[in-house]
């Protein structure tokens, strides 16, 4: 597996930061080298935050800023929108993913970000399912789900590991049918072109 | 001590901060004195947890500021204690007074130093300057790569502190480190127990009413030593010099720990100070320190690909600074470059720059010079930009004795 790049985009409090170490501990677990940091900067409830995951079958040199991404995730769906999308969409690479909570049509959401033809669009309502499975609007587990429906990054096995790792007990195993379930019900708007990660 | 042969290693996901904090759970610690809130650090948080969870058998002091917590370290380890502490950036500078204290009382105090900026303006962000701004205060300074090399350095630390008896600042750049979580192999529990064993206190001959008596060179109520007291010109000045002695006597101290914690871990960060990268047939080099050189690497990779003579150093000890070696190691490039996450203001480069040059100045042949200032207050340095300064590097031909400094990354 060559170098993959991943970039989160959500709000402060919706767990991207979590939900980028929980990747990075499941990819650890799975005998890979990671990297999980946030954009970093004070935390701020409700204010854009930005998190980023590096992972490699060999040792990453890399730090800092991931710039081309390939799959970005975005948790909050109030960032869908035409006035963040180059910020969203910035540095994505040809046959990329942008995989949205959202419960709009992938096809609906790469026309609202005028996304370029060259990624896959997934999308999910992780909000409703969070709310559904774990009782709060967590989107983070859930959008790991999209992850591993539109790629073959790591088996489920690690996720869930990564994922008690992080919330131990009943709390994780909901987040855990939250995954289960977004794996089902993400959709997909395929690039023209699909490169497997 | 008997070599234990390493093996059964575990992969952990740790940030910068976790790993620190995990090395002091493991290496027999037992006082760390903190200041709980902002500039501190997950590091101090985390060894928090591990009191509460009765996981150590440590005692944790809050205390009321970033002085006194320094100050606190400094008395448990005057009365025998092994001690941690943990700051960075402001909290450092408020330690300013104690670190002399610390260190010109010989107390082997081992502190981990989040690299951050310094105010005014407000930063919470990497860069250098706190840590450098401490060179002088006879502090070992150890700069770690990465989170892996934080726990290597924090484990080492005890031993060299104690060997030498002088304390070590164990340095992590802030977020780009502190942050962020990577794959850390962690030693078991009793092998770095039996690593740092207990600490050994040396032993000293003083006067008593029955005689000269041997007692350990620690404060004991039993046998009253002073640590520190007035000293005027009478022999301020000789003991100024002996610890300036000491201080330059560590360095095969730092290498035979290097040594003995390779044995166990199979990491032993050789040749020690410095570590080279691709720079036998190399024209230019970059030398720097931190979590910036493992980018510098993979560009000078990138620059090979392209046919260019380009190679890395990075410095792993800054104090004691090692002259002599890098004046071996950077005599045979045509230029060097020099990286400096610091500004010293007013002076003619950044802290690096300027004992590296001075270094080189009685180098035979004296390679040309470029100070490159960078990453003030977390400011990123993407790879183009490292790799900008490689060519420029590789196309001047400056005078040696022409110092050139610039700013790498800053708005023009």
């Amino acid at each position: 597996m060559p170098l993959i790049e991943i970039r989160w985009h959500g709000r402060g409090g919706q767990g991207v930061w979590s939900g980028s170490a929980v990747l990075a501990y499941s990819a650890i677990k799975a005998g890979k080298y990671a990297q999980s940091f946030p954009q970093f900067g004070p935390e701020r409830l409700g204010g854009p935050v930005t998190a980023y995951n590096r992972i490699d079958d060999k040792p990453i040199v890399d730090r800092g800023p991931i710039y081309e991404p390939d799959i970005v995730i975005v948790i909050d769906p109030s960032l869908l929108k035409p006035r963040y999308a180059s910020s969203i969409l910035s540095g994505l690479k040809s046959g990329g993913y942008l995989l949205v909570n959202s419960d709009k049509d992938p096809a609906e959401v790469r026309r609202d970000l005028n996304a370029p033809e060259n990624i896959s669009v997934w999308s999910v309502d992780a909000t409703s399912i969070a709310l559904e499975e774990i009782g709060r609007a967590s989107p983070n587990t859930t959008m790991l789900g999209v992850l591993l429906a539109a790629t073959n990054l790591l088996p489920t096995e690690y996720l869930e590991q990564g994922i008690l790792w992080r919330w131990p007990g009943s709390v994780g195993e909901k987040n855990i049918n939250a995954l289960k379930r977004a794996m089902k019900e993400a959709r997909v708007d395929p690039a023209k072109e699909v490169v497997k990660v | 001590m008997a070599v234990q042969k390493y093996g059964e290693q575990t992969v952990m996901a740790l940030n910068g901060d976790e790993a620190v904090a995990w090395a002091v759970k493991q290496s027999n610690v037992d006082v760390v004195a903190a200041y709980p809130i902002t500039p501190q650090t997950i590091i101090v948080e985390r060894i928090s947890e591990f009191v509460h969870n009765g996981e150590v058998d440590m005692e944790f002091i809050r205390v009321e500021s970033e002085h006194s917590a320094l100050s606190a370290s400094w008395g448990a380890s005057l009365a025998g204690a092994r001690a941690f502490t943990a700051t960075a950036a402001n909290g450092l500078a408020l330690m300013w007074e104690i670190l002399y204290i610390v260190s010109s009382t010989r107390v082997p105090l081992v502190m981990a130093v989040v690299n951050r900026a310094l105010s005014a303006p407000i930063n919470i962000h990497n860069d250098h300057s706190d840590t450098m701004g401490a060179r002088d205060s006879g502090w070992i300074q150890l700069y770690s790569e990465d989170a892996q090399e934080a726990y290597d350095n924090t484990i080492m630390a005890f031993k060299i502190a104690e060997e030498a008896m002088l304390p070590v600042m164990v340095t992590l750049d802030g977020f780009t480190i502190s942050h962020t979580l990577q794959n850390v192999s962690v030693l078991p529990d009793e092998v770095v127990s039996n690593f740092v064993g207990e600490r050994k206190i040396p032993r000293i001959k003083i006067p008593t009413i029955y005689g000269e008596k041997e007692v350990p060179f620690m404060l004991n109520p039993k046998y009253p030593i002073t640590f520190g007291p007035l000293d005027l010109y009478d022999y301020y000045f000789e003991h100024k010099v002996q610890q300036n002695e000491a201080m330059k006597a560590t360095p095969p101290i730092i290498e035979k720990v290097h040594k003995e914690y390779g044995e166990i871990s199979g990491r032993s960060y050789e040749p020690v100070h410095m570590i080279p990268y691709k720079t036998e047939d190399a024209d230019v080099v970059i030398i720097g320190l931190s979590s910036t050189m493992s980018v510098v690497r993979k560009v000078v990779d990138q620059l090979r690909e392209e046919g260019k003579k380009v190679g890395a150093i990075r410095l792993r000890v800054f104090r004691p600074f090692p002259a002599e070696m890098l004046r071996k190691e950077l005599s045979n490039f045509s230029t060097v470059g020099v990286l400096d996450r610091c500004i010293s203001f007013g002076a003619e480069g950044g802290p690096l720059f300027l004992e590296i040059r001075s270094a080189l100045y009685s180098s035979p042949s004296k390679p040309a010079t470029v100070n490159y200032i960078y990453g003030l207050g977390g400011r990123e340095l993407p790879p183009k930009l490292i790799a900008k300064a490689f060519n420029e590097i590789l196309e001047v031909r400056a005078e040696p004795g022409t110092p050139i400094v610039k700013y790498l990354g800053v708005r023009e």
